[in-house]
């Protein structure tokens, strides 16, 4: 089933400091293109540090340093002169907590795109529609664009971040546990809009729920005290892992 | 269910005060002591406002010795008798009258008063000159010379009414004659500042003195039928208004009052409930919307009010940008470490600086500094008269924007620090750049305290006097700092404010007895503009945090 397949994002021998802490040692990994790959480990690993390098958000951090490069699209986004709006456009990014701006739910979608310089209402929404459609949303708020997003429901702001990001049409999507605060319904909509979009989209996704992993993960890599310790496809690595390790985490055994 | 095993029950049968109640005690009395002297600073402050709104009877007082006063009773006081016997009181009346023998007042010991009442054909007349006038009405001279049958009420109602028209009228001619004059005033003016510029000596200096000059002459002449013609109408008036005038007694004392002069005639002792009501609301109105007279012991408050109301909204266009973009770059921009404490420090140690002293950098910097070299690079031709570079409008308004700034940066840091880090990660990841995440997102979730700085600004400037007093309040300005000749908004005029108002009527003023009540009246106005002022803001800030409820800013 696996044919020859393109990297999306790529990282070699990456370091990773808060100040005097690493937090991820030579880390060497590539992302094949238009599938989702599962970040796990336990807490503190560093999945989520690892994550923030592929969009450049550890810059808002004082104090961090990066050494080794991090491709996104055979380009080294830790190169000077990198345009840091344009590669966040490429590379969107989903967060733990849903952080829906305290506007309309029109206003929310298209932030992106109008931050981007795209003008005209029909424009615009047009987007709108495209983004809640692609996640699951549109049926729910079509009545209520203008009403404010912070009146919906957890479940419905996380997908309504999610059609925020896609707005911007990114190519890559990162998602760090976007459904740890969400109830079973609203999880399970979450990972059937993640596997419509992995036709055309590559996505990482942090998660700290294995069964999500394996439900949802063509690939995945397992992090331990900043290290990746392995990576295989998704079956592989829940029937056979290659390292002890990763089999007493697995099963439960720790973490 | 499962109940919890702790040994402590959790209804306690312990009698008196659960431990802490007494420490609420403690909080809940000094607060109700404040809310109490606030409530008392108010009520002095209303009553003595209020009650010179309010019409009060007239009086005539007959002494033993047979001297005979008419006037309101204003006050009553306790004289000690001599070694521990009973005290005597006296009583104070307003007798008014000024132009007779130049007392407003008199005491009277209550043991000489032989009879005490209130007729009802006393009249009060508020006047433009000399105060009020106590007495009877005993005549009255039409403008024609003829006597008017003053015992006839229609007869008088009617001569008094014609009266306040012709009034009426003259203050419109007045008005329209200086609105028609206002082109030709305009063209004097620069040709005066033409003449006294330093290239007015040079040739072609002197050939634009002379095409202005001619300039001015032929407007001069297109203006002067219109002119003459309201002129002439105000004469006429005037003419007719000084020679009808109304004959008062008072006592022993016989005296004209000219209809040019009264504002108001009222029988004070006829009124009912109803009439006192509406009289109070529309002496209360006039304070408002008046000018003062007689060295601001009389009439009312209009320019004082507009200055302080346009004063205060000038800082607080300076104050925002100034007080916003000082937060916004301690709280985004700059670095931690050594100079943004020390900036911290810098600001919460100006909060405390004596205002006094940020009047003294006013003067020295914003008007001999700034005033000074705007004066010398503009207006040399007006030297050594100057323009700038004297107290006015524009550098009290900026003198107290600085005074007030640190209100604002405190405030702003505040709201900015409190927007959710999760809202600026989210516009920054979406592609948005600093510049724009701070403009859409952080500035307006930040606005409720950026308002809240800014009605701790206003507060803080509308009650602020000593500062002004370095930096263009006065006790009269000739002109309002806007009016209808261009520029429109003359911000190097000096300007009257309610503040120094105050001062100037309780301590400044020629007659401060007759000037106490006007000086409480002020006094209430400021204190109720401050309060509207702040809920102004306060109504907008609600409305900005139900757009962000949920989130904790
Ligand atoms: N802003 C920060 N400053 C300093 N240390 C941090 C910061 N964020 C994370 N860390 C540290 O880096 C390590 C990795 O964190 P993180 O990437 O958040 O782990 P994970 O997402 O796997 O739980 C942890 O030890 C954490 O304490
Ligand atoms: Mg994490």
């Amino acid at each position: 089933m696996s044919q020859s397949e393109d990297f999306a994002l790529a990282s070699h021998d990456l370091d990773f400091y808060y100040g005097e802490v690493q937090a991820l040692k030579k880390i060497n990994l590539e992302i094949p293109q238009h599938r989702i790959t599962a970040l796990i480990g336990p807490s503190g690993c560093g999945k989520s540090t690892f994550l923030r390098c592929f969009n450049r958000m550890n810059d808002m951090i004082e104090g961090v340093r990066v050494e080794g490069r991090v491709l996104v699209e055979d380009e080294d986004i830790y190169a000077p002169g990198v345009n840091l709006e344009l590669l966040r456009k490429r590379v969107g990014m989903v967060f733990q907590k849903s952080n829906p701006f305290p506007m309309s739910i029109r206003e929310n979608v298209n932030y992106g795109p109008r931050m981007g310089g795209v003008r005209g209402r029909d424009r615009l929404d047009e987007i709108v529609e495209r983004s809640l459609k692609q996640a699951d949303l549109w049926v729910e708020v079509k009545d209520r664009l203008d009403g404010s997003a912070l009146d919906l429901s957890g479940g419905q702001q996380q997908r309504l971040c999610i059609a925020r990001t896609l707005a911007n049409q990114p190519g890559i999507l990162l998602l760090d546990e976007p459904a740890s605060a969400l109830d079973p319904i609203s999880t399970a909509k979450i990972e059937e809009t993640l596997l419509q979009l992995k036709e055309n989209y590559t996505i990482l996704i942090v998660t700290h729920n294995l069964q999500q992993a394996a439900r949802v993960a063509d690939h995945t890599a397992f992090f331990m005290l900043g290290e990746l310790v392995e990576f295989s496809d998704t079956t592989t690595m829940f029937t056979n892992p290659n390292e002890k390790i990763t089999e007493e985490y697995i099963t439960g055994r720790f973490g | 269910m499962p109940v919890s095993d702790s040994p402590q029950p959790l209804v306690s049968d312990r009698k008196g005060l659960a431990p802490g109640l007494s420490g609420i005690w403690g909080t809940a009395l000094a607060t109700v002591l404040i809310l109490l002297m606030l409530g008392l600073l108010l009520w002095i402050v209303a009553v003595n406002a209020f009650g010179w709104f309010w019409p009060v009877p007239v009086w005539q007082v007959e002494e033993r010795n047979g001297t005979v006063h008419i006037g309101a009773e204003v006050g009553r006081e306790a004289i000690p008798g001599p070694d521990g016997a009973e005290p005597f009181y006296r009583l104070q009346f307003k007798v008014g009258n000024r132009d007779l023998d130049g007392r407003d007042f008199v005491w009277i010991d209550e043991a000489e008063i032989r009879s005490k009442g209130r007729p009802g054909d006393l009249v009060r007349i508020v006047r433009s000159e000399y105060g009020d006038a106590f007495g009877r009405i005993a005549g009255a001279t039409s403008s024609d010379g003829g006597a008017v049958e003053v015992g006839e009420p229609d007869v008088l109602a009617e001569f008094l009414a014609a009266g306040k028209n012709a009034r009426a009228e003259r203050a419109r001619l007045e008005t329209r004659l200086s609105d028609a004059r206002r082109p030709l005033t305009n063209l004097e003016e620069a040709l005066d500042l033409l003449e006294r510029s330093a290239n007015a000596k040079t040739a072609s200096g002197q050939e634009r003195v002379v095409a202005l000059s001619a300039e001015v002459e032929k407007l001069a002449i297109e203006l002067r039928p219109t002119l003459d013609e309201i002129q002439g109408g105000l004469d006429a008036l005037a003419g007719d208004l000084a020679a009808a005038h109304l004959k008062l007694v008072a006592g022993d004392a016989r005296f004209e009052v000219p209809l040019s002069n009264v504002i108001e005639v009222s029988w004070p002792n006829r009124m009912g409930f109803a009439g006192k009501l509406a009289a109070a609301v529309r002496h209360g109105v006039l304070f408002l919307v008046t000018e003062p007279r007689e060295a601001n012991t009389e009439g009312g408050i209009a320019p004082a009010l507009f200055g302080t109301v346009l004063l205060v909204l000038l800082m607080s266009v300076a104050v925002v940008p100034l007080g916003v973009i000082t937060a916004v770059y301690m709280t985004e921009y700059a670095r931690h470490g050594f100079l943004l404490r020390l900036a911290n420090q810098a600001v919460n140690n100006l909060a405390g600086v004596p205002s006094i002293v940020f009047g003294m950098f006013g003067l020295a910097f914003f008007i001999y500094g700034v005033g000074g070299s705007i004066d010398r690079a503009f207006f040399a031709d007006r030297l050594p008269t100057p323009t700038f570079g004297t107290g006015g409008l524009l550098w009290a308004s900026l003198t107290l924007a600085l005074l007030t700034v640190p209100v604002v940066v405190v405030a702003t840091r505040e709201g900015l620090l409190a927007v959710p880090r999760s809202w600026r990660e989210g516009s920054l990841a979406l592609g948005a750049t600093r510049w724009q995440t701070l403009r859409r997102i952080i500035i307006p979730a930040a606005m409720p305290g950026i308002l809240t700085g800014l009605i701790l600004a206003v507060s803080r400037a509308a009650g602020e006097v000593a500062p002004l007093m370095l930096t263009g309040a006065v006790k009269l300005a000739p002109s309002l700092p806007v009016d209808g000749s261009a520029p429109f908004l003359h911000l190097q005029r000096k300007f009257m404010h309610l503040g120094f108002h105050i001062y100037d009527v309780s301590m400044q003023s020629p007659n401060v007895e007759a000037a106490k009540p006007m000086a409480f009246a002020t006094t209430l106005v400021l204190l109720l503009l401050v309060v509207l002022m702040n809920l102004g803001a306060i109504v907008i800030r609600r409305r900005l945090r139900r757009a962000y409820r949920g989130q904790s800013v």
